[in-house]
């Protein structure tokens, strides 16, 4: 069985990691999961929270906002709209995130309003759990 | 025949463009360097984006669950085109092109009887459009300010086009950009996203079956707005660099075109002087043989 697989992190603007991961933490939207190798290959989309891989040179752990997360038997990809090392995140970043999603919570239609108000609640948690 | 000191003034003002049009092809390309890394560096994302979308496509298509960003609103009415173009000109055929295949393009759906309506990002499009189709203009984004394109003013854009279909305001929308070939060659292109089209039918043996979480229906119903928004982005940042290519060849034609001038204009100043020193030679030789 293999001890590593193939893990990469991307964002619209630009690839920000690619390595060898024994696991990864991925904040689903249907809760947390992790996924090691062999998993059995899934689809699932993220809420904003916590990404964390474990690799041979230790973890490392990043602020995702949204996205997706796609395992198979080459190993796990991350698309994610928005992330951020959690080492850089500053107040005003999360500040800024949690304006947008605020936004986005008064705003949304009807029958899109539990979704944006989760959103939100999410980031809050992001928040508190990144303690900035 | 003009003076000797026009003809001075004349090849300094020339060579004083060239200087800038070389400037221009110089930024022109230290831009459009940066402007190909960032498409580079969105490829990996809108690959597997498009890739992942276009299998949850295939499989849930068919149902009659399927978002309308997916399977459309079941008419084909009212087409939204959104023309994509520059900021700024002094690029060649860069924008007059764009805006030539979205005005044919509109020609021939109002020909069939269809509602046309233009949404432009860019300021160029807006003024060529405007002029053409100005009734059918319904907005416009503006990225003046922009410098540096980033996935957040796609997001606007796209949240722009969402706001208007849940508000019915149209059926099929259309983006038009140019895809960067090379330096010297941008296609203008035509492309659908709304509702989304995909190449499907591409390796459907080694289709790998994934667990879905939550339900397809759900990841797909999260992922065709960022699709939306994705496929914007890819198209800002191939308009980026086409604008940034276009813009180098151009100046780089102005630039010879100057160079040229100023050699034309070089002969015929030396000749004038030639002719202004004969004529002067003469006058004193037939004045001292009058003598």
């Amino acid at each position: 069985m293999a001890t590593t697989m193939q893990f990469d992190l991307v964002s619209p603007e630009r690839a920000l990691a690619s390595l060898q991961a024994s696991a990864v933490q991925i904040p689903g939207a249907d809760g947390d999961m992790t996924a090691m190798p062999d998993h059995a290959p899934t689809i699932t989309t993220l809420r904003p929270g916590v990404l964390t891989v474990e690799g041979p040179d230790g973890t490392s752990s990043y602020a995702v906002t949204g996205g997706f997360a796609e395992i198979n038997a080459e190993g796990t990809s991350v698309l994610a709209e928005k992330a951020i090392p959690t080492a850089d995140i500053t107040a005003a970043d999360m500040d800024e995130l949690i304006a947008t999603a605020k936004d986005a919570a008064e705003n949304a239609a009807a029958e899109n309003k539990d979704a944006a108000a989760k959103a939100l609640a999410d980031m809050e948690a992001l928040r508190a759990a990144l303690n900035v | 025949m003009p003076s000797l000191k026009d003809l001075k003034n004349r090849i300094e003002s020339v060579k004083n463009t060239r200087k800038i049009t070389k400037a221009m092809q110089m930024v022109a390309a230290a831009k459009l360097r940066r402007a190909q890394d960032a498409a580079e560096a969105s490829r990996p994302y809108t690959e597997r984006f498009n890739a992942v979308l276009g299998g949850l496509a295939a499989s849930v298509g068919g149902s009659d669950s399927a978002p309308k960003l997916l399977s459309g609103t079941g008419s084909d009415q009212t087409h939204l085109l959104v023309v994509m173009t520059a900021e700024r000109g002094l690029c060649g055929g860069f924008n007059s092109n764009i805006a030539k295949l979205a005005r044919a393009k509109a020609e021939e759906l109002k020909a069939a009887g269809k509602t046309v309506k233009v949404l432009t990002v860019g300021k160029k499009g807006r003024d060529a459009i405007k002029r053409d189709l100005g009734d059918a203009f319904v907005g416009h984004v503006d990225l003046t300010e922009v410098k540096r394109i980033g996935y957040e003013n796609a997001q606007e854009i796209a949240r722009d086009l969402l706001a208007r279909f849940d508000g019915g305001e149209f059926d099929v929308a259309t983006i038009f950009y140019a895809k960067f070939q090379n330096v010297v060659t941008q296609i203008p292109t035509a492309q659908q996203i709304i509702p989304a089209a995909f190449d499907t039918a591409e390796d459907e043996g080694a289709t790998t079956l994934y667990d879905y979480e939550p339900s397809e229906e759900a990841i797909l119903a999260d992922l065709l707005p960022r699709g939306v928004a994705t496929q914007i982005f890819a198209a800002l940042l191939e308009n980026g660099a086409s604008e940034q290519g276009a813009r180098m060849s151009a100046m780089d034609n102005a630039t010879r075109n100057a160079g040229d001038m100023i050699d034309q204009l070089t002969i015929e100043f030396n000749r004038s002087r030639q002719a202004v020193i004969t004529n002067e030679l003469i006058e004193i030789i037939s004045g001292a043989e009058a003598l």
